[in-house]
């Protein structure tokens, strides 16, 4: 396409007198709210939907706690809006509309196989913890003013995500996995609170010592350059202790997430991609070594590599292939919400196989939808990343964008029959409390990272408001890696060790 | 650190990518296939979760369905289930279904295309239609009689209508009760276990899926044959034929169980049901001319369906002298169903045009608006219409001179033929009594109803039974209640 087509391109005057003159003041950038609200409108109006159309496909009525549930909703909705409104207000629009959709989605599902679970109503549950979770999320933009207060605590964000994730094992094994901390009624999965904090320390330590990693060397493995010792030491080994505790309590989902996390983050910070190949030939020595030598891992290939061996051994089909069949049975559009057979699956239909529910429910139509929401989500996330122009922020947004990704993308490909299954959850969409107020509290971190990004340079508060953050960093457009990085301390005892 | 991201971007994209194309390769590629395993229990629950329609006979419900609530949720039940069982089948969760629940399922079940309103549109929506209506021919009062004159000995009762090959009465017996079946309780499974380790095999139709010898039933055949092939001309001329009769190339004497057979006329012989002198025609009509006209008038013919599958009568097609004498008085290999001597009777009745036999009047989406509707067919003309009126007129006769005395109504035309079918090792066992007639108002062109009735009872004095006896006032009732 030429722009000599574009009418409003041949009436502008010739390019170079333009340039030539004096540069234009910056548009100002609208802020958005509007389209956040309305969008918000929108995600309400399709959860609305979405119950009503369960209500008549399940009882022909609509269904007893419509009002209840729809208020609650748009309660949160609105109050997660006007906080934003107040406290970010440069924030990206996308981000709350499309976490509230996918919650309020999930609610709709879950709502629905309550339906086939009279004894077991989980609905209003995860409507509470969405609840705890949004507030959480108000919460965070409230107290954290600027997200590079974070950084000087990242070291003890980690140690608290090393104890939460040690927590487990002191509580007995749920089927097959200590991942829970129960206390009374309250069952808690520390794992998923400690992935936001282990990706808060990932970003702040490697921000700090990017260019250590990427430039310097310590010692060397043939062709291989390490990094010195000193730089490297520390994160490898809080990413060493999360994977043995994780391996030590079978979560095998969570180990998955914090080693390709930690590669990740690696890889963004870096840029060397002899980290990636480094992180895939220890993934995949290490899946080799757990999945032929753990029983509880070994079981879960098998049942990937042939999912329906279990039936002609005559048991039946197992929770893969009727997950399979699920996803078989809605086709290009679906059976409609409330009129399939996910309950099939079995026990852990609301929380595991959300998304078999979803793809024999809505179709391959309504599962690109969801995947189309996450990749927004995801999407976003990079792109704050990318506009924040300040390493620490940039590699929190992509560690956080790069967590939503790795948790959809191995709990679908799981139900899918494409990996093994792990015990992921899927983001917003999955019954629990843990995980729904986790993904809040990452919604919040990249709303405020966002907001930040958004805004001009020229209109970010006067350091006044953070007086014992170091001076503002450049950004990144203009000042790209080769200006010397103010390191912060990661570790209050000891001082900055002076890598530049 | 941008281009870093980026690339983690791009990444991630490529993975959202990869999912879809496996939801593609589930969803779509392979569904079908997901879809026919058997383990899956969707097309179960589908098919249970909405009332099946009902199978009506004359308006009246046979049918009827239960909300039970559970996993697979309506479950059949059935008004008179052991009346109509032969009819309707049963249709179960666990063991399947049979007879018309098993040919008609499409359109109980609404899954039938021609149920839709548009063409396609069910395939566009997925959405199930209500089930549809089976509306039979069976008459209520005809089943009801042959249910009746059967008193639960073992046997069945076919009655048809002549000139269009209605079916309007079907019993086996003993019967069972499909609303057993239905439902998927251990109870369910505990009658299962019974009626299919029951000797008396109540769960098979013996009307359409049991072949016996027909005995002297067949000889109508014969003299069909022999009229149509020009070998008897005159039904009063004398057969040469001597009692005991010789089988050509072998020592065995057949004899007769009534008197006065020896070059006894065709007309006597019918009447009286000398065996020597239909043995001796066949042999001399030959093979050949038994075997046409046997299969002109359905035998050996595997495609029948009512829709429900029926089991083919045989002849075999190949037979030396004495075999094709002892086929033409209904023994030796030759093998067919109650509803194929119903048919044998109806062609005669009607002139000798053979009509299809049908079940099924017509279906009915929910609402009762019709949807198909079966039209006679007109099968073969088995016989001149001369030859018919002749073997007419011998079954009349045989009624009210001979050996289907019991038969005859008054104030009606009745045609019959008596038989007593010997089976088992030496004919060792008791006899089957087969009785087939028809019977005609008084003024109307063809008789309404043709009748056949097998009675297999091993509890009877072997002295006792025979067609006239044990079968012909069965007939009787059947016909009396159709022409009411």
């Amino acid at each position: 396409m030429t722009t000599a087509t574009d009418p409003a391109q041949a009436l502008r005057p010739p390019g170079r007198a333009r340039r030539l003159a004096t540069p234009p003041p910056p548009v100002p950038r609208p802020r958005r709210r509007g389209a956040e609200l309305g969008l918000l409108v929108c995600a309400v109006g399709v959860i609305a939907y979405g119950y009503a159309n369960v209500g008549y496909a399940t009882s022909g009525a609509l269904p007893a706690g419509l009002a209840t549930h729809l208020g609650g909703l748009a309660g949160l909705a609105l109050a997660a809006h006007l906080v934003v409104r107040f406290r970010a207000p440069r924030a990206d629009p996308v981000l709350l509309p499309v976490a509230l959709l996918l919650n309020g989605l999930g609610l709709v599902l879950i709502h629905r196989l309550d339906q086939d679970t009279p004894g077991d109503r989980a609905a209003p549950t995860q409507l509470l913890w969405s609840t705890v979770g949004v507030a959480l999320f108000a919460g965070v933009l409230l107290v954290l003013r600027d997200h590079r207060d974070l950084r000087p605590r990242a070291a003890k964000y980690a140690f608290t995500a090393l104890c939460l994730m040690a927590a487990p094992i002191l509580f007995p094994a749920v089927n097959g996995a200590r991942i829970w901390i129960r206390i009374g009624g309250l069952s808690l999965q520390p794992s998923e609170f400690a992935k936001v904090l282990l990706a808060v320390f990932f970003a702040s330590y490697l921000a700090a010592n990017r260019h250590a990693l990427t430039f310097t060397s310590g010692p060397r493995i043939r062709r291989l350059l390490l990094p010195p010792r000193r730089v490297l030491g520390p994160i490898v080994a809080v990413w060493g202790i999360s994977l043995v505790l994780l391996i030590l309590e079978r979560d095998i989902g969570a180990s998955l997430l914090f080693f390709s996390l930690f590669v990740a983050m690696l890889y963004v910070a870096t840029g060397r991609l002899g980290w990636l190949a480094v992180g895939l030939l220890l993934a995949a020595a290490g899946a080799a070594a757990v999945g032929a030598l753990e029983p509880h891992v070994h079981t879960r290939v098998e049942d990937w590599l042939s999912p329906f061996r279990a039936i002609e051994e005559g048991h039946g089909p197992g929770q893969l292939a009727q997950s399979l069949f699920a996803f078989a049975a809605g086709g290009a559009l679906g059976t409609g919400l409330g009129q399939g057979h996910s309950l099939l699956i079995g026990f852990a239909g609301k929380s595991d196989f959300i998304l078999a529910t979803a793809g024999e429910e809505l179709g391959i139509a309504g599962l690109t939808a969801l995947f189309l929401l996450y990749a927004l989500f995801v999407a976003r996330g990079y792109r704050t990343a990318i506009a924040i122009g300040e390493p620490f922020g940039a590699l929190l947004a992509a560690g956080l964008a790069a967590i939503i990704t790795l948790q959809v993308v191995v709990i679908a490909g799981g139900v899918l029959g494409l990996v093994p299954l792990t015990g992921m959850v899927t983001p917003f969409l999955a019954q629990g409390g843990s995980s729904v107020v986790t993904n809040w509290v990452i919604v919040a971190l990249l709303v405020r990272l966002s907001d930040e990004a958004r805004t001009p340079p020229e209109e970010r508060p006067a350091p006044e408001a953070a007086p014992a953050r170091p001076e503002p960093e450049p950004a990144a457009a203009t000042a790209p890696a080769t200006v010397p990085l103010v390191v912060p301390v990661i570790d209050e005892a000891r001082p900055a060790d002076g890598t530049r | 650190m941008i281009r870093n991201t980026r690339i983690a971007a791009a990444c991630s994209l490529l993975l959202f990518l990869g999912l879809l194309v496996g939801a593609a390769r589930v969803q779509v590629l392979n569904a079908p296939e997901y879809d026919a395993n058997p383990a899956n229990r969707r097309h179960a629950l589908e098919r249970y979760a909405q009332p099946r329609g009902d199978i009506y006979a004359a308006g009246r419900r046979l049918t009827g369905s239960e909300d039970t609530r559970q996993g697979l949720r309506y479950e059949r039940s059935y008004t008179d289930g052991r009346l109509y069982a032969p009819v309707t089948g049963f249709a179960s969760q666990l063991y399947g279904a049979t007879l018309l629940e098993d040919t008609e399922d499409g359109v109980l079940a609404g899954t039938d295309g021609r149920l839709a309103p548009l063409p396609l549109w069910g395939d566009l929506t997925r959405s199930r239609r209500p089930g549809g209506q089976v509306h039979t021919t069976v008459v209520p009062a005809v089943q009801k009689a042959a249910f009746r004159g059967l008193r639960g000995r073992k046997g069945a009762v076919v009655a048809l209508e002549p000139a269009t090959g209605r079916v309007l009465a079907l019993v086996s017996s003993p019967g069972y009760d499909p609303a057993l079946l239905s439902g998927n309780s251990p109870a369910t499974a505990l009658a299962w276990d019974r009626l299919t380790g029951d000797p008396d095999q109540p769960l098979l139709n013996r009307a359409i899926r049991q072949t016996y010898p027909p005995g002297s039933t067949f000889k109508v055949i014969t003299a069909v044959a022999a009229l149509e092939s020009g070998r008897v001309t005159d039904i009063d001329a004398p057969t040469r034929t001597p009692n005991p009769y010789r089988l050509i190339g072998s020592t065995t004497l057949l004899r007769n169980e009534a008197s006065g057979c020896a070059d006894a006329p065709l007309r006597e012989a019918f009447a009286e049901s000398c065996n020597t002198v239909f043995a001796k025609l066949g042999a001399t009509v030959g093979t050949r001319r038994i075997v046409e006209t046997a299969e002109a008038f359905g035998f050996n013919d595997g495609g029948l369906s009512l829709p429900s599958p029926v089991l083919p009568s045989h002849v075999d097609t190949r037979m030396d002298p004495a075999q094709v004498a002892l086929s033409a008085i209904g023994q030796y290999d030759t093998r067919a169903t109650p509803l194929q001597m119903a048919r044998v009777a109806a062609t005669v009745a009607n002139g000798g045009r053979s009509m299809r036999p049908y079940l099924v009047d017509r279906l009915a989406d929910a609402g009762g608006e019709t949807v198909a509707r079966t039209r006679p067919a007109y099968e073969e003309t088995v016989m001149t219409p001369g030859t018919a009126a002749l073997l007419r007129q011998m079954m009349i006769d045989a009624v009210s001179d001979g050996t289907g005395g019991p038969a005859a109504i008054d104030g009606l035309t009745v045609g019959g033929k008596t038989g007593t079918a010997q089976h088992g090792v030496d004919n060792s066992e008791n006899p089957y009594a087969w009785f087939l007639s028809w019977a005609q108002r008084p003024g109307t062109a063809v008789p309404g109803v043709a009748v056949a009735v097998v009675v297999e009872d091993a509890e009877a004095d072997r002295a006792d039974i025979n067609g006239g006896g044990s079968a012909a006032p069965v007939a009787r009732g059947v016909m009396r209640a159709a022409l009411r």
